[in-house]
Parts: C-alpha cells; structure tokens; sequence
C-alpha cells in the first residue's frame, strides 16, 4: 500500500510542479478511406474519425478526475493526407475541402488539434505530395485545428531540396495569409527529418502508414517536476544530478503509462508508445530552460548549454525507458522558444540566439521550435535554416524540425502574442547572407556515408 | 479489491476526521487505514478506503469531498490508488 510521504510526494508534482500528462492522442489510419470521389472520400474520412473518436475526450476527462491528474489535450493524428487524397485531389483546392473536413471531424469530438495534413517526401515528390504542399497555406488559414507536417528528409534517403525550397516559400506564404493574427498559421507548420511515425505531439503528429488501424499514443511532460528535483541538489556532482533526472523522468513516465494503458482498455484501442518528453509551457515553473538554469547556466545559451542539454535529454530518456516498455515519438527535452518563460527571458537577455538554438538542436529532442523571426526575411533564408536543421537530423540518424513563424509586419525586438499554450515570442535576428544559389540549385542531397564515423 | 487515496491537507481545525468519516459512511465507503501527520500546524491526511460499494459514482464522490472540503477550509483528494503504486513502486 502507499505510504504518506508517496502520496503526498505525487499530489505535490501535480498540484505545485505542474506535472501533467500533455496529450492523448488517438492515431487513425485512413488508409481504408481512399476514394476517387473527392465527396465521396470526404464523407468517409468525417465518419471513421467521428466514429473512432467519440468518446476520445470523455475518456480523458474521465481519467483525469479518477486519478487527479491533469490530462490536458486530446488529439488525433491521422494517416498522411497526400497519400488519402492522391486519388481524388487534381489540385490544391481539392485537397483544401479535406483539410476543412479534418477541422469539422475534430470540432465535432472536441479534440483541440487534429495533425496529418501531411506529406513525406524524404527522397522525392509525388504530384500529389506537391499539390499538398501547395496548399498548406490555404489549409491552415481556413481551419483551426488542423495541423500540417512535411518530413523533407532522412538518414537513410538523404534531404529532397527541391521539396525545401518549396517550403520555404511556402512557410512564407502561410505568415501572409494570417497576418491579421501575427502569422499564427506557421504554428501549425513543421518540416521534419526523420519524422517518428507514432510522435503524440503537435503540429508533428501524423499516424504513420506502419501503424495499426488505429492507436493511443500518449505524452507525458513535467519540466517543473524536474526542475523542483533538482533544486533539492544544488551543488552536487555530476553523478547526483543524473540519478535525480532519472528517478524524476521514472516517476513522470509512470504515471503516461497508467494513463495511456487506461486510455486503450476504456476506448478498445491498442496502446502504441509513451512518448516522454519534456515539453514546456508558457506557465512559470514549466520551462525546460529553468531546469537548464538549475544545473547551473545563468541563462539558456551561455556556453556550456549544449552539453547540460545533452545531459538532461539522455537521462530523460534512460529513466523513462525503465518505466514504459513501449517508448517512442520523440522522447526528450523540447526547446521552443514562445512556449517556454525561460527562453524567452534567455533570448530578451540577449543570451540565447538561433545559431546557439541550432547547436543545442544537435542533443535535443527535436529541432528549432516556435521561432518568430522577422517577416521579411526572403524565402531562400527559410528554406537555408530549414536545410541546415535537416542536416543535423540527417546525418546524426535523430529527429530534427523546424517550425519558424516569419512575422509578417514586425521585425527585431517587437513581440507576438499567439495566447494559450503557444505563448508569446520575441522575434529573433537572422543572418541576412543569402544562401539562394544553395537553395536554388534543385534536386537532391544525398544520404550520408554510415561508416568512417568522425 | 481497488482502493482509492483520499488526501486531506489543510489548516488543522477541530473535526476533520469526523466530518470525512461521515460523509465516507453516509456512501457506505468503508475506511482501511487512516495515516496523518501535522506538520507548522498544516494538517496532512491520507485515508485508503474501499469504494467499491459507494452509493454515489466515483466522479460525485470526488466533487462532493472537494465541496465539503471547500466547507471545513481544508483541501479533500480523492483518487483511485494506482497512480500511486505506479509512480512509486517497480
């Protein structure tokens, strides 16, 4: 039986720490939804994820109020929609019906973001993946909850630049299409390399074409957990502060596992992966970068960031995978910049810039996250971060992203607000040298040599 | 048999317990074990009860201890006791 100092241990996570669990998020293939009727397959799609996923947030916040612990998002992923909509889209638009069908399926079971607009084009572009692409920006301006991924490259196939330069212009076109609302729409927007199949968390989430028909996926997250932990070890070695993260991410990652094992025997849906990541929000106390400042950085980005980034992101993952047998997703620390109070303090310090983001991207979970940089930098700059980030991912065989929100309207030292869980951000300088001869070049990066490893 | 934690923390005050354990009764929860201790004067109770009989659903159960704890000025917990075992026990 528990005892008191367990229970009251947990109760505080929870109540002064704000552990939560992040997302249940219910993957749905629709594979079985392929029709060449544009309306026909639109119909279909409503019904499977309507039909799936009614009882999704029910579910949720029954569990949440049986156990006391706070479950704050239910999505759902589903199978990447240029594949669905190869057969019936002829051009952009068509595909746009399918991404207001995903917004109304998902207002109608109350889930708060629907992912898998998505394409993956790591070696090439069918013409369905391209009419997609060219969509995005009307896809994302005329819904709410519809997120959008594109997964341009990976360790095995190299990077498809064409399919970045694209992008690029792309990312740009989406800010400008909602810049009554600070370009919100690039939130919604991430490029990937090597993109996980079964990742619970937004804009990111599509349910993979290796996945089952449907599964439960779930994120956990507790920043403010850790951070607490840490503080009890102030001054103590190396050793010490791996123990604790570990023991911490342990903890953290059993209670995803209670929720997501629960999840799947109340809705008769598999359970998939625990994804354990630490994932900030704007809240004080739910920063990644405050666990950064606890190991002993006066801000994220002094020298010394990467490595205690690297040091926190492993021992999250060698804690929780002692606690779930079925880890996955992108498993790690996040480091965005709007979604976190301490980045945003590291960069209006002047202590934190994108080239220092970039390098911590190498040992962290994902990639350049909920960045606003000015909106008139040119496409090509886009696409040149977007390439550079894909290369990380690329040739260190992990997952990279990149999700930069051009401001359109604002420039350096101005502020957007994009409320709720997305935070403010202060915008960001960016190197202004061209790389358009780079980007311009077309084709193919090839995959990189697996051996003579320096 | 599931069990389920319920938490009391607040301002030590007379009659807490009682007033826990009446309402508890009045449900036909049955109490198996009651640990406590007071600590600067804050009053920190664990309760591990069987609910498996309650008269009312879980989810009322939950919101009925945090309204009567709303009435006594202290903060009423109730959960189910594997989020504990899970967190804490290999």
């Amino acid at each position: 039986m528990p005892n008191l100092y367990e229970v009251f241990e947990t109760n505080d996570m929870i109540e002064h720490m704000n552990l939560d669990v992040r997302t249940i998020t219910l993957g749905i293939s629709l594979l079985d939804c392929i029709d060449s009727d544009l309306d026909k397959l639109n119909q279909k799609i409503y019904d499977k994820i309507t039909t799936l996923a009614k009882d999704l947030v029910e579910t949720g916040n029954e569990i949440q109020k049986e156990y006391g612990i706070p479950i704050v998002n239910k999505r759902i992923s589903v199978t990447p929609i240029s594949l669905i909509g190869g057969a019936a889209c002829k051009s952009p638009e068509d595909f746009v019906t399918i991404a207001k069908t995903l917004d109304r399926a998902a207002k109608a079971v109350g889930v708060n973001f629907l992912g898998g607009y998505s394409a993956l084009v790591a070696k090439g572009m069918t013409e369905a993946d391209r009419l997609l692409i060219e969509s995005v920006p009307m896809a994302l301006s005329s819904t709410e909850k519809v997120c959008s991924s594109i997964n341009v490259g990976s360790t095995k196939t190299g990077i498809d630049m064409d399919a970045v330069r694209l992008i690029g212009e792309i990312i740009l076109k989406t800010a400008e299409y909602t810049r009554e609302e600070d370009s919100i729409g690039c939130a919604k927007f991430v490029v990937f390399c090597n993109a996980p199949d079964d990742n619970p968390f937004m804009a990111g989430a599509f349910h993979g074409v290796t996945e089952a028909d449907a599964i439960i996926n779930v994120g956990v997250s507790g920043p403010g957990v850790v951070k607490c932990a840490l503080e009890k070890v102030r001054g103590k070695d190396f050793e010490t502060l791996c123990e604790t993260i570990k023991k911490t991410a342990f903890k953290i990652t059993r209670v995803g596992q209670l929720v997501a094992k629960e999840a799947s025997k109340r809705l008769s849906i598999p359970f998939g992966i625990i994804d354990l990541s630490l994932a900030p929000t704007p809240a004080i106390g739910d920063s990644v970068a405050d666990i950064l400042h606890e190991i002993g950085l006066e801000y994220a980005g002094a020298p010394g960031t990467t490595a205690a980034l690297a040091l926190l992101n492993d021992q999250v993952k060698k804690g929780g995978v002692m606690a779930s047998s079925y880890v996955g997703g992108l498993s790690g620390a996040f480091i965005p910049v709007s979604e976190d109070q301490g980045m945003i303090n590291a960069v209006e310090a002047n202590a934190l810039t994108l080239e220092k983001l970039e390098a911590m991207t190498c040992v962290c979970s994902v990639g350049l996250d909920m960045i606003a940089i000015p909106g008139d930098v040119s496409a090509s700059t886009i696409s040149g971060i977007i390439a550079d980030e894909m290369a990380i991912g690329m040739v260190n065989q992990k997952t990279t992203a990149v999700r930069l929100i051009p401001v359109i309207g604002k420039g350096v030292g101005e502020r957007v607000e994009f409320g709720g869980l997305l935070g403010y951000a202060p915008i960001m300088p960016v190197n202004r040298y061209s790389c358009e001869a780079f980007v311009n070049r077309g084709g193919r990066i090839p995959a990189p040599i697996h051996s003579f490893k320096n | 048999m599931k069990k389920t934690i319920i938490t009391v923390v607040g301002k030590d005050s007379v009659g807490i317990i009682a007033k826990v354990c009446t309402y508890l009764s009045d449900r036909e929860v049955n109490v198996l074990d009651i640990s406590q201790t007071i600590v600067q004067g804050f009053f920190n109770m664990m309760m591990i009860v069987d609910a498996n009989n309650c008269t009312v659903s879980f989810e009322t159960m939950v919101d009925e201890l945090a309204k009567l704890g709303d009435e006594i000025g202290v903060s009423i917990k109730a959960q189910k006791e594997e989020i504990f075992r899970s967190m804490h026990r290999v």
